[in-house]
This record gives C-alpha cells, structure tokens and sequence, in this order.
C-alpha cells in the first residue's frame, strides 16, 4: 500500500522525526487500513523529499542503537503542506462507467443489466463485509475508526444507488 | 451442510382477496443451519416482515410447512404455540418492544418468568445477560433512561433469556444511528460466534453484510442468495483510496 508524498510531508509537519516514528504515526492514523503499509516505499519517499528539497535529513548518532536520519520540513516543504491542506481534492468515483455498461449492455442485448447489476452488488457487499469486520473489532474512539466508518458510508450509497439501478432496469426491461 | 435447525417448505400466505389479493410470501423455501447468520433482504413490502412473522409462530401460514428442530411449528395448537414463542424463539423487534414501566432487567427476567422460572433464576439469568450486552450497570434503569442502541441491547438481552434455538430479528437497526447501530452489530457477532442460530431481516446492508448468507426477497419470493464468507476481495487500503502496489 502506498500512501502519496504529501501525506509523508504533512505527518512531518508536527515535528521533525525519524522514518520509523513517522511510520508509526501513519498506522496510527489508519488503524486496520494501514496494516499492509509498507514501511520500504516510506524511506524511498523520504529520499525523493529529500532531494526535491522539502525535507532535510539530518543524522543522529546512537548511543545502543544504529544511527538514525531525523526529517523536518524545509520552508519550501511546509509552503507544499499548506498548499496541500488548502487544495480540495475528492477521488472521482466511477459512476458513469457502470452507469454506461448497463445502457450499452441493454441496448446491444449482450447482457441482462440485472445481472450486471447483481454481480457489483455481491462485490459491494463482500467489500462492506471487510470493513464492517474492521470496524468491529477496531475502537470505537479510534482514528481508524472514523476511516473505516467512511468506507463503510461510502458502500452504503454505492449500494443504495444499485437499488435505484435496479428498480429503473427492471422497470425499462419489463416494458421491452 | 449440517442439517437444518429451521425449515420453511413451500410457505404461503396471502392477504386480501380477488384483485386485491396479496401473496406476502409466495411458495418459500427456506433452511438455516445450526449457528447460521441470515439476512433476509428486500424492498419494502416484499413480504420479509411476514416471513418472520411465519418461522417464529407469531402469524399462521395459508399452506405449507415449518420445522423447528425437527417440530412441525404450522402443526402446533395456540397454546403450543405460544409456549414455542416463549421458549424456542427471541424475537427482536424495530421498536423494541420494551416494557416502559419495567426497568432495564426487569424486561430481560420476565420471559424466564413467564416459562416458571423461580424468579432468584430468572433474575441471575437476566443479569447475566445484561453483564453479556455490555448493560451491567444500567440493570435498574428505565427504557427511558437509555440510548437507543442500550433498549435494542436490551431487547436482545430479554430475546436470549430462555435460551432460544433461533432469534428472529426484524430491522433490528432500523430505529438506530450509526453509532448505535455498530453496537447492535457487535451483539449479533458476538451471538454469532457463541453458536447462536439468527435470522435477520433487515434493510440496512451493514447488517446484512455481517451475515453469512444474505437471501433477496421481492413480491414475496426467495430471489437470490449471496454466500458473503470466503473470496478474497482486496485490501482495505484499497478501499479507503489509497493506492496498492504494482
């Protein structure tokens, strides 16, 4: 899993740290959604920052330990933070493909729409299953939670939208 | 499969007459094993209410079958019935049916009461089963002191008193927020992982998607039947919008 380089950037703008921390403020923030992060692509982002001049890395000596880059922000990395936090981004969903598979399939007669719409029903549903077995288990209180609960909200209307879906095709191919 | 704990065979009943004539539930067939989730689905209508209604004794069918552990429930006499109701079914309703005058563990003892239980039984039993829902503290309150996720949780308490077969429950989520509602799912999971056998009637996808077999029902007919166990579906990563590898 992987997360983009302005969420790195943005979980340094508290303060500046080490690549492990940082990861682990990451699982944090995404409960049961960040257990296949993969700390590796995290190091690789930290070194692209790096010189990209956004961050800067400084080594810290260990005493029992290895030594260690501690990262913080440089001025052009918090005006990216900034600029990031203030941009109004919400990933597309793909309605209108589904929507057009049904209208193509139906006029073609290649396939019923009711069982297309069907298939992406049990689909969904198995995908809110996943979830709802997260959030079961995962504290109500917990940042995780509230991310699990979004994705379980989002099902939800992808799931009552189907049921528009459906009503309309059973009603257009009744009538054909 | 293990064999059925509750059958329905071609069940019917209808409502009205002529043209107004109404098949609720049309020539069903129906089995839920032993420890089974179910979750019967459909629109408004579609006849699930009385399907329920039907397996737990609590309407007559016009024709056909229901066993019950191996009782002929469509069989029984009224006065058997009723001790079926009592004792082999829970029943978990929308509005939760609570007694309003009677406090919180008061509600929970009385079915044990009821099927003459001594009442220091029914009483243990009853906290028992609160300290289960997560409600030990709040055994003395009134249904009016509590949240509606508490009365529901309630509600499932006063269902598992006599330590029925089958709980049947109708939109038990439909009165409940969201909040609420995910405490009602943990109830039913953690029943589902102790053996409980449940029958859940509902038009909230959550809960269906807590089941292990969600059934689709319209104009009173069994339509399709999804298995939701098994099946690899992709990570929850994915889900939340973030990117996975390769």
């Amino acid at each position: 899993m992987l997360v983009q380089q302005e969420v790195v950037l943005a979980m340094l703008a508290k303060e500046p740290t080490y690549g492990y921390e940082l990861r682990a403020r990451l699982r944090q923030a995404l409960g049961p959604v960040g257990e296949d992060l993969n700390a590796g692509q995290i190091y690789v982002t930290l070194t692209r920052l790096e010189k990209a001049g956004l961050v800067t890395a400084t080594a810290e000596a260990g005493q029992d330990r290895p030594d260690r880059k501690v990262y913080e922000l440089t001025a052009t990395g918090q005006l990216r933070v900034a600029a990031w936090l203030a941009e109004v981004s919400w990933p597309r969903p793909d309605l209108a493909e589904f929507h057009l598979k049904l209208v193509a399939a139906f006029a073609a007669r290649l396939a019923d729409p009711l069982a297309i719409i069907d298939a992406q029903r049990r689909e969904l549903l198995r995908r809110l299953r996943d979830a709802q077995r997260a959030a079961l288990t995962e504290p109500g209180t917990s940042d995780g939670a509230l991310l699990l609960e979004g994705i379980v909200l989002r099902l939800q209307a992808d799931l009552r939208w189907l049921e528009a879906c459906e009503r309309t095709w059973t009603t257009r191919r009744n009538q054909s | 499969m293990t064999p059925a704990l509750l059958t329905a065979r071609a069940l019917r009943k209808t409502y009205g007459r002529g043209d107004a004539l109404v098949r609720a539930v049309d020539d069903v067939d129906l089995d839920v094993a032993a420890g089974e989730t179910v979750a019967i689905m459909g629109p408004s209508g579609c006849g699930k209410s009385t399907l329920l209604y039907l397996l737990g004794g609590l309407d007559r069918a016009d024709r056909g079958e229901i066993l019950l552990a191996g009782q002929r429930v469509d069989k029984l006499g009224e006065r058997d019935l009723a001790r079926l109701r009592r004792d082999a079914v829970g029943f978990v309703f929308q509005s939760f049916h609570l007694m309003d005058e009677l406090t919180a563990v008061e509600n929970v003892e009385l079915p044990a009461l009821l099927a003459g239980r001594s009442p220091r039984a029914a009483r243990r039993r009853a906290l028992e089963l609160l300290e289960r829902t997560g409600l030990a503290d709040r055994a003395r309150f009134l249904p009016s002191a509590l949240s509606g996720g508490q009365r529901q949780r309630v509600a499932v308490a006063r269902a598992l008193a006599n330590d029925p077969l089958v709980v049947l429950a109708d939109e038990p989520t439909g009165n409940l927020d969201s909040a609420a509602t995910l405490e009602v799912l943990r109830l039913f999971d953690d029943l589902h992982q102790t053996g409980q056998t449940l029958v859940i009637v509902t038009h909230d996808a959550r809960i269906a998607a807590t089941a292990d077999r969600l059934i689709t029902m319209r104009d009173g007919a069994l339509l399709d039947e999804t298995r939701l166990t098994g099946g690899a579906t992709g990570s929850l990563s994915r889900l939340a919008g973030l990117e996975s590898e390769g």
